[in-house]
């Protein structure tokens, strides 16, 4: 790759928190503020050396159109800060990150604020069709009579809405609900349950593990809401969890023999994240220390009821362009929109035939040792906030590779509709 | 948070019509337009807010008498400066008026007013910003008044112990409903512009964006219909008066008795006697006005505004202060970060407990309520106030603001940690209020940069804050310290480390008293009885308990034991209620029961005569001690000092403005003889010898 280094200085999220039925303490903008004002808080530069916000955010609430915008200006970036929210589904928060990435690259910009945001408690519910079409009838009535012609078109159905999130997790041309697309990944790629409730438990246990380690420390940052809760840690990892209670669990979207259940799912909860992207120059001036350096990135698309094979069409050719094995990657962040989606993932890597037909590979990809892959948890375990889930595998995989040493990583992602995004970092020594 | 294109375009634009670009000739800029409409611009020489002196109602005399020869199409009063309408009378000039010259000057005053009354054309009155006092009767006596967005009108007069003075009394009477207008009068409430539309004080509320547009409507309408409803209707007759006055009068004497406040009580008889006849109230207005103005009430109280300019002019400058960040938070570290963050700085607050910041979030959500924060307004402080469990904020803040526990071992330790990641010219600032500065700062690497910052409990409502210097203290700490002060809205008092600093040296005997009174049997109820009567918003038994009795017997405990005076014995029972948890409004029981609110003590039996005098000449002996000891500057600090941190009763101008009305001597010699019947304690300082 031509162009500017680009560095990864520092990041800090949310807590994830479970959605539980009625909107959450906090809107998508609202996230943002609560890490971002730690992250730019703790940084030697003030806030005007940041000369760009971009925030990924799938579910933008009426309140805060472009909430890029408004969480630049509530964290007190000043009037003169372009802020852009971006939106490919779940791949946002990544997307975000990727544009920064390529901004720098180009040198145009020296210093970006690059996010996810996703408040999925807060998806409105949506008004059916006609109904909609009821309402603007009664406001064009004119005079009484018109009124009451229209009143008689009132059906009770009416004032019983869409939950939005439903529609929004199905894919609108397969008309598949994104559960169902891994199932059909598990069909194919021969995930049985037990495979996949222990790939979830897994994902339980590193959670938790980094969590009491404190690996998580400076990461996540704690959020307050008005009510005078404060929220430290994600809220929805079961340390406990084990295959007996998983196995008791029934399929979530196709009844009664699918085999994805809410325990080898992706949670659905609430959380924000923010990654800062500097030049060269901007590390020198602000004397920073970055964590890692952003390599390359490819986004790549397939067909939407697939869609959870995202990963492999686009780390691959990252891979291929770097010369890498699987081997030569030393930690991989694959989103866990589901375990069987992941475990199809690793299993098409592993199959020679589909890596020469479609991936254009001699042979097979390689196998990715679970002790390389999403080595501290993921979605199933502290939940798929979709719009902030790209950005925080981007800010963990830098994290890790610190931690552990590593040398190169890789986060992906498998994103609704049919495509995938991928980054390659590289640690900085 | 203004960018630069806004910044230069500005903010807001006054429409001066005709006057843009006009000089002022003496306080008013004069222009006419070409539509024929006569604009007359309010532009008070050689100040920067609006105020109606004497000169200024001259020259509107001589404008005036032009206007009614040229006869133009109409006429707008406005200001032209950005400050607003203009803030009342010239207090400066009436408090120095000689007997009878009052009556004269207000005579001369009513005569201006009553021809821009009698103007045949229509006459608009703009207002911006606030029209106070005789602002608000300038524009009263217009035809019509466009209010900006965000502006208010008022008569806050009754604090300085007066009623209007320039015809508001019958004017606003007689423009809405006369009970509403009476409670303004009597309360001082300033009514913003949803409230005054809604009154009918203002005809419409705008931007200033519209003003020309409004004043063209208004010229080419009719004189307004001043319609009177059924109520007015009632309150033009005497009976209905009087069962109206009677009700004001009850609901008054509750929250300031005649005998210390008579103007509202004046006000209210005036209204009585003349609602009916604007010309007769007008004669009386004029009367009553020039009575208070020569009796004590309003006298102390126009000092008492003149202490609060000086002591708000202590805290002008700049601070270079803009993050902040606070470490404790406890009721008071919290209070003073939410403070702090709605008045505009950036507040990091410190805590190891984690759940102790989210209780800080929302009680300062409670606090933006009660400072009458709009919903946005409330997001930006509390955006503005990061809870900061890993302390991001100390090596970013120009000041630390230490609000930690009362433990002079753990508040070294806290200080130690904050030093070592502070940048190199912050301040740190404790706001301690027992423990002596001098000792902690000895063990600070730079105690030239470390003082004391006391503010008094509740932060969002008491205006005082102590800026506590010891020895070593840089004078350029403490002037950044006082402005900091300013930029919160709050008066800064520049005193020197004491025991107990001034407020609470002088304070903490008073309690005490108190406190031996109960012990010697008297009702609690009596000993509060006997200082409210003196003037004091509470008494001392009540604000014990509001403070915090654990808090009152730790200041008293340190003050004697660092005092080299004789102070009252701290009895045992006292120690033992704390012992229980019984401290006070905090636990809801302390010497009274707080579980169902504020407690109103009852009546009680009359007390011993010299009860009042036990409880309020050892303040005075405090502050005698503290200016011997150079702790404050000069009385009137003092005297500012007490009331705006205790509400010391403020009709009687502060402790040493008392002590001279009684008589330095006399109160001297009252000290020796309850030095005799009770004990040393009360034995005068040696400092009374050289005041006189």
């Amino acid at each position: 790759m031509t162009g500017f280094p680009v560095y990864l200085v520092d990041g800090a999220r949310t807590p994830f928190i479970k959605a539980r039925g009625a909107p959450g303490p906090f809107t998508p903008v609202d996230l943002s503020v609560q890490c971002g004002r730690p992250l730019l808080t703790r940084q030697p530069f003030p806030r005007e050396a940041l000369d760009l916000v971009i925030l990924g955010c799938v579910n933008v609430i009426a309140d805060e159109m472009n909430p890029a915008r408004v969480a630049a200006l509530r964290l007190g970036l000043g009037a003169q800060t372009v802020s852009f929210t971006t939106q490919i589904n779940c791949g946002s928060g990544m997307q975000s990150i990727d544009t920064a990435y390529r901004y720098i690259r180009d040198g145009s910009h020296d210093m970006i604020l690059a996010g996810g945001a996703e408040a999925l408690s807060h998806t409105p519910l949506v008004l059916r069709e006609e109904a909609v079409e009821w309402y603007a009838g009664m406001g064009r009535a004119k005079g009484p009579v018109d009124m009451a012609r229209q009143m008689t078109g009132l059906r009770p159905d009416f004032l019983k809405p869409v939950i939005g999130l439903e529609r929004g997790l199905t894919d609108p041309i397969t008309e598949l609900n994104m559960g169902q697309t891994a199932e059909i990944l598990a069909h194919r790629f021969g995930i049985d349950r037990t495979t996949a409730d222990t790939y979830a438990m897994e994902s339980h246990h590193r959670l938790a593990k980094a969590q009491s380690e404190g690996w998580l420390d400076g990461e996540v940052e704690p959020a307050f809401d008005d009510d005078g809760h404060t929220h430290e840690t994600d809220d929805g990892v079961r340390p406990d969890s084990d295959l007996a209670s998983l196995a008791k669990l029934k399929p979530a979207f196709e009844k009664p023999y699918g085999k994805v259940t809410p325990g080898n799912a992706s949670q659905i909860t609430d959380g924000a994240s923010w990654t800062i992207l500097a030049s060269e120059a901007a590390v020198e001036r602000h004397g920073l220390t970055p964590l890692a350096r952003i390599v390359d990135s490819e986004w790549a698309a397939l067909d939407p009821a697939i869609m959870g094979l995202g990963p492999v069409m686009s780390s691959t050719p990252i891979a291929r362009r770097h010369g890498l094995s699987a081997d030569d990657v030393d930690l991989w962040e694959i989103n866990e929109a589901f375990a069987a989606q992941v475990l199809a993932c690793l299993a098409a890597w592993e199959d020679a035939d589909f890596c020469r037909e479609i991936l254009d590979l001699d042979g097979a990809f390689g196998r990715i040792d679970r002790d390389r892959l999403n080595i501290d948890g993921g979605a199933i375990s502290l939940g798929h906030p979709v719009g902030t889930s790209g950005n925080r595998i981007v800010l963990h995989l830098a994290n890790a590779l610190r931690r552990t040493g590593g040398r190169r990583g890789i986060a992906t992602e498998c994103i609704g509709g049919g495509q995938g995004g991928a980054m390659l970092l590289e640690a900085v020594t | 948070m203004t960018g630069p294109v806004l910044s230069y375009l500005g903010e807001t634009r006054l429409e001066l019509g005709p006057l843009d670009g006009v000089e002022p000739t003496g306080n008013w800029r004069v222009a006419t337009d070409a539509a024929g409409i006569t604009w007359l611009g309010l532009d008070k020489a050689g100040s920067g807010t609006n105020t109606i002196s004497e000169d200024v109602l001259r020259e509107l005399a001589d404008h005036v008498e032009r206007i009614e020869t040229k006869r133009p199409r109409a006429v707008v009063i406005r200001s032209t400066k950005s400050s607003g309408f203009a803030a009342g009378a010239d207090i400066g000039g009436f408090s120095d008026l000689e007997a009878g010259g009052a009556e004269e000057l207000l005579r001369q005053g009513h005569d201006v007013l009553d021809r821009i009354e009698r103007l045949p054309c229509p006459t608009v009155a703009v207002i911006h910003g606030q029209a106070l006092g005789g602002g608000f009767e300038l524009a009263l006596a217009c035809d019509r008044r466009i209010l900006i967005t965000g502006g208010a009108v008022g008569f806050p007069e009754v604090r300085l112990g007066l009623h209007p003075g320039l015809g508001g009394t019958f004017r606003l009477t007689g423009l809405i409903d006369p009970t509403e207008a009476m409670s303004l009068m009597l309360t001082g409430k300033t009514a913003h512009a949803g409230k005054a539309r809604k009154l009918g004080i203002v005809d419409v509320v705008t931007e200033e964006r519209h003003v020309a547009a409004a004043v063209e409507t208004f010229a080419q309408g009719d004189a307004p219909d001043r319609a009177t409803g059924w109520k007015a209707r009632a309150m033009n007759l005497k009976q209905g008066r009087q069962l109206a006055a009677r009700q004001m009068r009850s609901k008054t004497a509750k929250q300031a008795p005649q005998d210390h406040f008579p103007a509202p009580h004046a006000l209210i008889d005036l209204w009585e006697e003349y609602g009916d006849d604007p010309n007769a109230m007008q004669k009386a207005e004029i009367a009553s006005f020039a009575r208070l103005l020569e009796g004590d009430t309003a006298q102390n109280l126009i000092r008492v505004f003149f202490l609060n300019q000086s002591l708000k002019a202590a805290g002008r400058g700049d601070s270079g202060i803009s993050r902040v960040h606070v470490t404790g938070a406890g009721p008071m570290g919290r209070d003073i970060a939410a403070w702090a963050a709605i008045k505009g700085h950036h507040v990091t607050l410190g805590d190891v407990d984690a759940s102790a910041l989210g209780a800080a979030v929302k009680s300062s959500r409670r606090t933006c309520e009660g400072a009458h924060l709009s919903p946005a307004q409330t997001r930006d402080a509390l955006d503005r106030l990061m809870p900061d469990p890993r302390g991001y904020g100390v090596p970013r803040a120009d000041l630390v603001i230490e609000a930690g526990p009362e433990d002079p071992d753990l508040k070294a330790k806290i200080h130690a940690d904050l030093v070592a990641r502070m940048k190199p010219n912050a301040i740190l600032a404790s706001n301690t209020s027992s423990l002596g500065l001098a000792s902690l700062a000895d063990a600070l690497p730079s105690p030239q940069r470390f003082a004391g910052l006391h503010f008094f409990n509740p932060v969002p409502k008491m205006q005082l804050v102590e800026v506590v210097s010891h020895d070593r203290t840089d004078a350029d700490v403490t002037d950044r310290l006082a402005a900091f002060c300013g930029t919160l809205g709050k008066l800064p008092a520049r005193v020197r480390d004491y025991p107990g600093f001034l407020v609470n040296r002088a304070l903490t005997p008073y309690l005490m008293e108190a406190m031996m009174l109960v012990d010697e049997g008297v009702d609690k109820e009596t000993v509060d009885g006997a200082a409210i009567r003196f003037g004091m918003p509470m008494g001392p038994v009540t604000l014990a308990d509001q403070i915090g009795l654990d808090i009152c017997l730790h200041v008293a405990e340190s003050l004697r034991a660092n005092l080299d005076k004789p102070m009252a014995e701290i009895p045992g029972w006292l120690r033992e209620k704390v012992d229980k948890g019984e401290t006070g409004r905090k636990a809801g029981k302390g010497f009274y029961d707080w579980s169902q609110g504020t407690p109103e003590p009852g009546d009680a039996p009359e007390g011993p005569a010299d009860l009042t005098d036990r409880l309020i000449l050892p303040i005075l002996d405090a502050c005698v001690e503290c200016l011997r000891r150079d702790v404050a500057t000069d009385e009137d600090q003092v005297d500012g000092a007490m009331i705006f941190a205790t509400g010391f009763a403020p009709f009687r101008g502060g402790p040493m403005h008392y002590a001279r009305t009684r008589g330095t001597g006399e109160v001297k010699a009252r000290l020796e003889a309850l030095a005799e019947a009770h004990g040393n304690r009360f034995a005068p300082d040696d400092g009374w010898s050289s005041i006189d």
